[in-house]
């Protein structure tokens, strides 16, 4: 996997700099596209009640919760999650709030 | 080594989010537990067909993959995959490149099933090392819900609507899984993103290791198109395998082994009334189409345990 | 010392795929380009090549594996025809635009339909603005020197481009005639090592490739890919200069023939312009002159040098073997006179002649009625009719 730093192409690059063929040599760059805003409702983690079952990372299709090197998940990364609510409904604990975004 | 969610969680993750897919998609789960399988010191070649993933993963400049990624055109996936594949294995022999690289193909139903059931087959006849991954949502999701040679019967899509004469598609799904068997691959396989995602790493792990060409057929929700909330998405998975809509199995070098015998093997109408393109269905006087589909999942299930030299 | 020998044009083609063993041919068979990845199949299953051979079960799926291949990082070649280009139409713009320098042997025979497997150019003159560069060759001499030259002009920083190397279907292809061959390690030298930049099994530095690309960005990437194709000019006379130096045999954009005080030309590709030549040198032998162009290199289109080397005719015929069914001139005709407009050249009487079409046989005395109607439009000044067809019963 790249070891290169994440990087973007501008929006406003012109013909000369772009990259060519449309090839992008940044892999993984998505991560800088915040989809954070597509968010009506919002998961809140309620850590106390959460027991670490870890059913809810991988149902995550935006890869929002992350797992630590101990192998315990963290809190969300809401620069990426689109508030969809399947982490919420996995959860057996109801460790996972779902609540309106912005309130 | 058994299955150990946790163990597996520490894996490093190969798939960004940052991509455009919809809130609560099937399909980029599939992959990100496909990916998850692979050995972290392992290179891997990423395809993927035209379509939601693709699009969705790889609008220019941004690219949700780790991993090197290609996407050619619809129906070429395999094919694709399968010349980098082959450039590998001359480069390799040339001493070019060294190290271990996995390749992997991916495709909707409709470039898989459909458009692309010629480069799939040609890829696998010809025994190129890869693994297609179908990421299945029954219809061609990202042109707006049409149908394909997946979508279910009597499911109300844009192209098969269902409308005041005729109820939805009126052709039972191909066979795929079946199809990709009799190619005699050393190993084929059903699967779905259910519980603690076991069945779909075990298979996705033995699909990338099984030395030669592995098809997986995963079962991949659409919101959208199959018109649930998509909070509901594991629910919707769990339903189809309990349901016996999509058995669990595995093609091991020509042997059947079914995964998955529910205890309590759920009506299918538990499945399709959870999903508005088959409300039509439960509107009084179209109980003998419940009934119908009823009685083609029991028939493909018992085939599947016959199959299998199980009884039903 | 080159090496004699006598053989058809597609073993032509094919001798110079095994000599410069590319890591991935990939190709399914369709008249009369079969031939080449028959031969090469030999080659790799007697173990005289390196090659992976993919035997795909569709030329769509055979520019599809190349450019999975090329993408990877490997050197990727492939053989077709007719309605196998045709088939493998939305991938050649695909490998163009994402800048992949493949290969490619293009046996010229008409598409279909009706169907018919016999020689003219209306397949790779279908493909013209796929962003491919195209190399026309007369004889298998040309096929073969073009094959040698063509990664080195594909593979160039500056252009980064997939070339097809066209011959005519079964004229050249199954004829077989005398060729004078590279050693193997001339070849070698001269084609040397394919290193990309950016490939799919680079593990240090992993890429995307192929994205969905909007408004934002797409007008770019396509202005960067048509500068190369503007850059590919000057690279392909500097690599036939080189090669030039290295063979004694001398390839430019088109080639002049029998120039010298003639007033009037026949611009013609490949095989015909064999025949016109003969008929050329019957005229001269009458004390009359009529000049052959003979165009090598049609993508990208050279327009200056076209334009100063017809300036100097009185009538120019600008022969097609193939219609673009346009209600008006063949493809070499538009692009030709366009050229000639575009540079200021307006006053040689241009008529286009459509021949050949469905591998029609092309003699020399129909050449010859093309070269007196060239000296009447030249004594009188007047063009009856611009756009004609030569050999089809009227």
């Amino acid at each position: 996997m790249s070891k290169k730093e994440l990087k973007d192409v501008a929006i406003d690059v012109n013909w000369k700099d772009i990259t060519p063929g449309g090839a992008i040599p940044y892999a993984g760059n998505a991560h800088l596209y915040k989809t954070g805003d597509w968010r009506s409702m919002k998961p809140v983690w309620i850590e106390e009640k959460c027991k670490q079952c870890l059913l809810c990372y991988p149902v995550c299709p935006d890869t929002s919760i992350l797992v630590n090197e101990e192998g315990k998940r963290v809190d969300f990364d809401y620069d990426h999650c689109k508030g969809c609510g399947v982490c919420v409904k996995v959860c057996p604990f109801k460790a996972i709030d779902f609540v309106e975004e912005g309130k | 080594m058994a299955y150990n969610l946790k163990e597996v969680a520490k894996k490093p993750e190969r798939f960004t989010g940052g991509h455009r897919m919809c809130a609560g998609c099937g399909a980029p789960v599939v992959a990100r537990q496909i990916l998850r399988a692979l050995k972290p010191e392992d290179h891997a070649v990423i395809g993927s067909a035209t379509g939601c993933l693709e699009v969705s993963t790889f609008i220019y400049p941004y690219t949700a993959w780790k991993d090197s990624f290609i996407h050619n055109a619809f129906e070429n996936s395999a094919v694709t995959v399968a010349g980098a594949e082959a450039a590998y294995v001359a480069m390799k022999r040339k001493g070019k490149i060294s190290g271990d690289t996995k390749f992997i193909a991916f495709g909707g139903d409709g470039g898989t099933y459909d458009i692309g059931i010629q480069s799939l087959s040609g890829a696998m006849e010809r025994g190129h090392d890869m693994v297609y991954v179908c990421y299945d949502n029954g219809a061609y999701m990202n042109t707006g819900i049409q149908r394909s040679s997946a979508t279910p019967k009597y499911a109300d899509t844009t192209t098969s609507p269902a409308g005041k004469e005729i109820p939805g598609k009126q052709q039972w799904r191909k066979d795929l899984t079946e199809i990709m068997v009799n190619h005699h691959i050393p190993y084929v396989a059903q699967t779905a993103a259910i519980g603690n995602m076991k069945d779909l790493y075990e298979k996705a792990e033995k699909a990338i290791y099984t030395k030669g060409p592995a098809f997986l057929n995963v079962l991949a929700p659409c919101p959208r198109g199959w018109q649930y909330n998509t909070p509901d998405l594991m629910e919707l998975n769990r339903l189809a395998v309990e349901t016996c809509f999509w058995p669990l199995y595995e093609v091991i070098d020509g042997k059947y082994i079914v995964n998955y015998k529910p205890k309590n093997k759920l009506p299918v109408k538990d499945f399709l009334k959870v999903q508005g393109r088959f409300k039509h269905l439960f509107r009084a006087g179209n109980e003998q189409m419940l009934e119908e589909i009823q009685a083609e999942v029991d028939k493909r299930w018992a085939e599947l345990l016959r199959l299998a030299g199980e009884e039903a | 010392m080159s090496i004699r020998e006598r053989m058809s044009g597609n073993e032509a083609m094919a001798v110079a795929m095994k000599q410069i063993n590319p890591d991935v041919v990939a190709a399914f068979p369709i008249t009369p380009s079969t031939e080449v990845p028959q031969y090469f199949s030999t080659y790799v299953a007697d173990g005289v090549v390196d090659t992976e051979f993919v035997a795909v079960e569709s030329e769509h799926s055979a520019m599809s594996a190349c450019v999975g291949a090329q993408a990877a990082g490997a050197r990727a070649m492939t053989a077709t025809s007719a309605n196998g280009l045709a088939l493998m139409w939305e991938v050649l713009y695909i490998a163009a635009a994402s800048r992949l320098p493949i290969v490619m042997a293009c046996v010229n025979r008409t598409l279909s339909g009706p169907l018919n497997i016999h020689n003219d150019h209306s397949d790779s003159m279908g493909a013209r603005d796929s962003g491919w560069i195209q190399l026309y060759s007369e004889n298998n001499q040309e096929a073969y020197d073009n094959m040698l030259m063509a990664h080195r002009i594909g593979e160039h920083p500056d252009v980064v481009l997939p070339v097809m190397v066209c011959q005519d279907g079964f004229i050249t292809s199954h004829a077989i005639e005398n060729i004078e061959l590279l050693e193997d390690d001339k070849v070698k030298a001269f084609v040397g090592e394919y290193k990309p930049e950016m490939y799919l099994l680079d593990k240090e530095n992993p890429i995307a490739v192929g994205p969905l690309d909007h408004f934002t960005h797409c007008f770019e990437h396509k202005r960067q890919q048509a500068q190369a194709m503007m850059n590919a000019k000057k690279v392909i006379l500097e690599v036939s200069e080189e090669f030039y130096k290295l063979t004694g045999r001398k390839y430019e954009l088109f080639e002049e023939y029998n120039t010298d005080g003639a007033d009037v030309a026949i611009v013609v590709l490949n095989s015909t312009a064999g025949t016109a030549k003969y008929v050329a040198d019957q005229y001269k032998a009458q004390g009359k002159k009529v000049a052959v162009i003979k165009p090598r290199v049609f993508r990208p289109f050279p327009v200056d040098e076209i334009a100063v080397a017809l300036s100097k005719y009185k009538a120019i015929a600008i022969m097609d073997k193939a219609d673009s069914f346009n209600a008006a001139g063949g493809p070499l005709f538009t692009d030709v006179t366009s050229a000639m407009y575009a540079k200021g050249v307006l006053s040689p009487k241009v008529i286009n002649y459509i021949y050949g079409i469905g591998g029609r046989d092309v003699k020399s005395n129909d050449i010859e009625k093309v070269v007196e109607k060239l000296f009447e439009i030249s004594g009188t000044g007047k063009v009856d009719e611009v756009y004609n067809y030569l050999g089809v019963r009227e």
